[in-house]
């Protein structure tokens, strides 16, 4: 593969998609650390929400240690010079809440809906767009259908406003054709303005070759994590992956030894649990379940007696998408009655 | 003299239809009238083969039968944009209007938690809230009036299939009102909703989950019976409304997990959120009509 002159914007989401991981607890100081140390690197951006977006905090995704307007008014003003972006899936966030995520200094809102839904982000990608913000339009679950479903649903986000698209791994189950496919097909099909992206989980360890395919198949924005801290088994590792562009000769701007400490000295230490391929995160992986169930299936199988494994393979036997977590204590008492 | 109160029907699209369809079954309402916009639409060509008489140029078109006719009761099922004219218009001429947008310029009616006060007042145009709304307030209800809940919750979770474009254009338009529905009809002092949309084939039944925390410690005893009476109340006009699991209490959390299963009139068994508005609708107007003909409330004079 020669991605050599190839220039990537990495895309840091420690700070949000990590936030599954640490069950939604990162503490303001940590917040605020963490992404200090990424804006030194030269981290270009940074997203900062509750995992599930903004608005996200409820009984049935958890309740953060802190709102979403606290946490972006602590670490936006911070930056010297990374953008901060937020995520909003609508059914969860509304426009209101991001014209407050505007208000705290995000330039960049990441409008998220499942692969097949993009008609009911018109609303806040159209408000996003009149404000002036960097507009993404986030597909999740993309491995669900096929490429050109994924250019129609694409193509809807661009009407809207978007001016960049992601085809997302939200499951961690695509491999490096089913990227290069789908990625490939959006460079070839979208006007040249539009940016590209690719968001990838680890579930299955294809995180950095995933990433790779996406960038060869014509992806200008990867999404990742330092430290690897996300739902499921992580994000793809922005340290290692930077090493990895580094050798390629990609330009990322980063510098990887800083970025190297940030996950050794800040991230690491903060972790909950060793965020890794364990057999529930490669479960997710393999039977194409949303990476964030991870933690909800294991409290199910604490609680109710029902392997995590065997819960998260239903769920993907049923077709769940992101956002069904309250189907996963529902099933697991379901499973109980019936044993 | 019969009893039954006419009706008159806005917007011939699926709800409306399957209204429709329902209608026809009633004891208290009878369907008289159906208008579009579209003279081509498929819903009035089916409307007119079912004797229903149909008008193509909107609600003004039929303005001039409404006390002729004698229509009583107008349901919308058109949005929340031209909502208001409609019912403006048709109150004038002393109709009451049940809406089934998510317009809310009404007070919110969700049947067994405060039908029989709307109706007692005279409302004379209820709100239907929303498909989620309808399928979780009794719920929340349900909780709310064996104590204090200090948060409400709902998840809804419907098919693909199931979602209209005017839903999917003004999804935070569920979310709120929904929301205020929690607060308002539900009694829960702060309300949050969440729609989530999937669309796996066979189309998934609607599914609900309700998530209320309690100021105190939850009576369990007292809340699950109270929420398994609730159950039996929607029942009433919704037989598919089920509680699969639950009430789960774990500290001050209580869930319920329900699923919505609808009558498969027009719209498919699946598509429970669209059936449970139309019933619960149809269920509000029969109650106007029981409260006019036992004279409890009477209707606007006409001359």
């Amino acid at each position: 593969m020669n991605l050599q002159g190839k220039k990537v914007t990495l895309h840091d989401m420690s700070l949000r998609d990590g936030m599954h991981a640490k069950r939604h607890q990162i503490s303001l100081e940590e917040m605020v650390n963490i992404a200090t140390g990424l804006d030194q690197a030269g981290m270009p951006m940074i997203e900062v929400t509750h995992g599930d977006g903004l608005g996200g905090a409820s009984v049935n995704y958890g309740f953060p240690a802190h709102s979403d307007e606290a946490y972006l008014k602590a670490v936006v003003p911070k930056m010297k010079q990374a953008k901060i972006s937020a995520l909003l899936l609508p059914g969860i966030g509304t426009v209101d809440h991001l014209n407050m995520a505007k208000d705290c200094g995000v330039t960049s809102i990441r409008v998220a809906t499942h692969c097949t839904e993009a008609d009911v982000s018109q609303q806040h990608i159209t408000q996003a767009a009149k404000m002036g913000m960097d507009t993404v339009g986030f597909l999740m679950m993309a491995h669900m259908v096929s490429p050109e479903k994924i250019l129609e649903q694409a193509k809807l986000m661009v009407s809207y406003g978007a001016n960049c698209i992601y085809a997302t791994d939200s499951a961690g189950y695509m491999l490096p054709d089913d990227v290069t496919a789908r990625i490939g097909l959006l460079r070839k099909e979208l006007p040249k303005n539009i940016e590209i992206g690719f968001h990838g989980h680890h579930n299955l360890g294809m995180g950095i070759a995933n990433s790779l395919a996406a960038i060869e198949a014509g992806a200008s924005r990867i999404d990742g994590s330092v430290a690897g801290l996300g739902a499921g088994a992580g994000n793809t590792p922005l340290e290692v992956f930077c090493a990895v562009l580094d050798r390629m000769g990609v330009t990322t701007g980063v510098d990887l030894f800083k970025i190297m400490d940030v996950a050794e000295d800040l991230v690491v230490p903060m972790m909950d649990h060793p965020v890794r391929v364990d057999r529930n995160a490669l479960t997710l992986g393999y039977a194409g379940v949303y990476s964030s169930f991870l933690l909800f299936a294991k409290r199910a199988e604490e609680k109710y007696g029902i392997s995590a494994r065997d819960l998260l393979v239903e769920l993907g036997r049923r077709g769940t998408v992101g956002g069904q977590e309250d189907m996963i204590e529902d099933l697991a008492l379901t499973m109980a009655k019936n044993k | 003299m019969s009893k039954k109160l006419k009706a008159l029907i806005i917007g011939p699209g699926n709800i409306g239809t399957d209204l429709l369809m329902k209608m026809q079954r009633s004891e208290w309402i009878e369907p008289v009238w159906m208008v579009g916009i579209d003279p081509t639409s498929e819903g009035l060509k089916r409307a007119e083969a079912m004797g229903i008489k149909t008008c193509a140029t909107g609600v003004d078109g039929v303005l001039e039968h409404i006390v002729k006719d004698d229509i009583r009761i107008a349901f919308d099922a058109t949005s929340a944009y031209v909502h208001a004219e409609n019912s403006r218009k048709l109150n004038e001429l002393g109709v009451i209007m049940i809406d089934l947008t998510p317009a809310a310029i009404g007070p919110f009616c969700v049947p067994p938690v405060n039908l029989v006060e709307q109706t007692k007042n005279l409302a004379m145009n209820v709100n239907m809230v929303t498909c989620g709304g309808q399928a979780t307030i009794p719920m929340v209800a349900a909780i709310s009036r064996v104590q204090p809940v200090e948060y409400g919750e709902i998840v809804a979770t419907v098919s693909s299939r199931s979602v209209g474009p005017g839903t999917r254009v003004n999804i935070d338009e569920f979310t709120r009102t929904t929301a205020s529905g929690v607060e308002q009809v539900g009694g829960a002092k702060k309300g949050k909703a969440i729609i989530v949309i999937n669309p796996a084939e066979p189309p998934l039944m609607m599914r609900d989950t309700v998530h209320c925390l309690t100021e105190t410690t939850p009576d369990q005893a007292a809340i699950t019976e109270s929420i398994h009476a609730m159950v039996k109340e929607v029942q009433r006009y919704v037989p598919g409304y089920q509680l699969v699991n639950g009430p789960v209490f774990d500290g001050k959390r209580v869930s319920c997990f329900m699923q919505v299963e609808g009558l498969g009139d027009f719209l498919p068994k699946y598509a429970g959120n669209l059936d449970i508005m139309t019933a619960a609708a149809l269920r509000t107007a029969e109650m106007f009509a029981e409260e006019a003909a036992n004279q409890s409330i009477t209707l606007p004079a006409r001359g």
